[in-house]
């Protein structure tokens, strides 16, 4: 099991960013996957990640669900 | 356009919105209030019989409608569900208690404030003490589980609701009722009513606004964004209220319109909405929006908020401008009780840390 990793699919607000934030306070240099399936929670991770000076790719997997890259 | 110019310009839009509706005929303070609507579209069609609170408020029929319709066209229409329906019927169903004990859902706590009563402010300090409660369970790896896709068929319930209510509303059947005094009677026309919630409801899908996450999200991640947009609701609102409607601006705590000075079960009422809507991920407002894109859970939360309001007015839970009911102030820390519990059932920090932090299967 990794720390890198997040599935925060299927996961109410702000259930996401909470997650999210969880494995940046372990940001050791490797960049962040996250797993996500509504718009909002990219928005609102975006958000709270280039708040905290990272910066966020997005790719779509498929219709619903998007990985986040997140790193420094 | 900046997320942050949006947020503001749908909050200006709300607030503005507010002062409109009252000056063509909502009730004072209540331009748009959720929990207040969705209590007098349950006496409407007759889940409870308080004569003055009864009328199918055209405003939720669009924040509905307007919501599905742009979630529909931004692909964002998803039908989920699953994620502890149960506990979210009655999670709605205490955060109507709490509203109706201080008589308004959050949003309209801001208009209140916007036109000078100061109960309101006790009802904010409520607010969000019951916010940072929910904060400390969502610290401790609170959730009420994931939500999985759904039949299709299930997401298209809550905009085919808000057409029969309109089919009812337009149509008057006489097993519908009328409010024809009081709160209940007191209408903008409905087109207008109908066109300022299809504009809120398509506006609020894009932009998310959400009281509860306004101040969530400032407390618990610094983050102000939906901050700015509750700020811009009330500043609009006041400027509004100032400027078009200066007479019904009244500053103090007496002889506030739709409203009480039982300080302790303003801030009381308010503290179970604040938890409760933190637990549910979003205030009444934004639940109507996430049911009507297709959250079936979101759906769950307001037949709570419904069953709720029909509870309220059932058993005297209510209060009225004479104050709060002893039988309200009893439901009040029964739902607290209750919520908390449930809270801090729903914390098993392992599970959740296993669920959230293990790479996908």
């Amino acid at each position: 099991m990794s720390n890198t990793q997040v599935d925060a699919r299927g996961r109410s607000c702000p259930e996401p960013v909470i997650l999210t934030k969880k494995a940046l306070d372990h940001y050791n240099g490797e960049a962040i996957k996250v797993l996500v399936d509504l718009e909002v929670a990219v928005e609102n991770i975006r958000r709270f990640a280039e708040n905290k000076g990272f910066t966020m790719s997005v790719s779509k997997l498929s219709d619903e669900d998007y990985q986040l890259t997140i790193k420094k | 356009m900046s997320s942050r110019l949006q947020i503001i310009l749908s909050g200006l839009m709300v607030g503005k919105l507010g002062t409109i509706l009252v000056l063509f005929g909502n009730p004072v303070n209540m331009g748009v209030c959720v929990a207040c609507f969705y209590r007098d579209i349950a006496g409407g069609v007759g889940l409870h019989q308080a004569g003055v609170v009864q009328y199918i408020r055209p405003e939720i029929i669009g924040f509905i409608l307007g919501a599905f319709i742009i979630a529909k066209m931004k692909g964002e229409f998803r039908v989920r569900g699953g994620s502890s329906p149960i506990i979210r019927f009655l999670l709605g169903f205490f955060l109507m208690i709490g509203a109706l004990v201080f008589l308004g859902c959050p949003l309209r706590m801001i208009l209140r404030l916007a036109n000078g009563d100061l109960n309101a402010v006790t009802g904010l300090f409520g607010y969000v003490a019951g916010i940072f409660v929910g904060i400390q369970f969502i610290k401790q790896g609170f959730s009420l589980g994931r939500s999985v896709k759904q039949k299709p068929v299930g997401g298209y319930i809550m905009p085919m609701f808000a057409v029969v209510l309109l089919a009812l509303l337009l149509a008057r059947p006489t097993f519908i009722y009328f409010s024809t005094e009081g709160p209940g009677a007191a209408a903008a026309p409905i087109w207008m009513a109908l066109a300022a919630g299809l504009l809120i409801g398509g506006v609020l899908q894009r932009t998310r606004l959400c009281t509860a996450g306004g101040f969530r999200d400032a407390i618990l991640i610094k983050d102000y964004h939906f901050m700015w947009g509750l700020i811009a609701i009330f500043v609009a609102n006041l400027a509004g209220n100032l400027i078009f409607n200066f007479e019904a601006f009244n500053l103090g705590f007496e002889g506030q319109p739709i409203a009480h000075t039982d300080h302790l079960w303003n801030f009381m009422g308010m503290s179970l909405v604040g938890i409760t809507a933190v637990l549910l991920g979003g205030c009444p407002l934004r639940q109507t929006i996430l049911a009507s894109e297709g959250d079936t859970d979101a759906i769950i939360t307001v037949v709570g908020l419904v069953a709720g309001a029909a509870f309220a007015h059932n058993f005297g839970l209510a209060s009225s401008p004479a104050g709060s009911t002893l039988n309200g102030q009893v439901a009040v820390v029964i739902g607290l009780f209750i919520t908390v519990g449930i809270a801090a059932l729903s914390t098993e920090r392992s599970v959740s840390m296993e669920r959230g932090v293990k790479s996908n299967v």
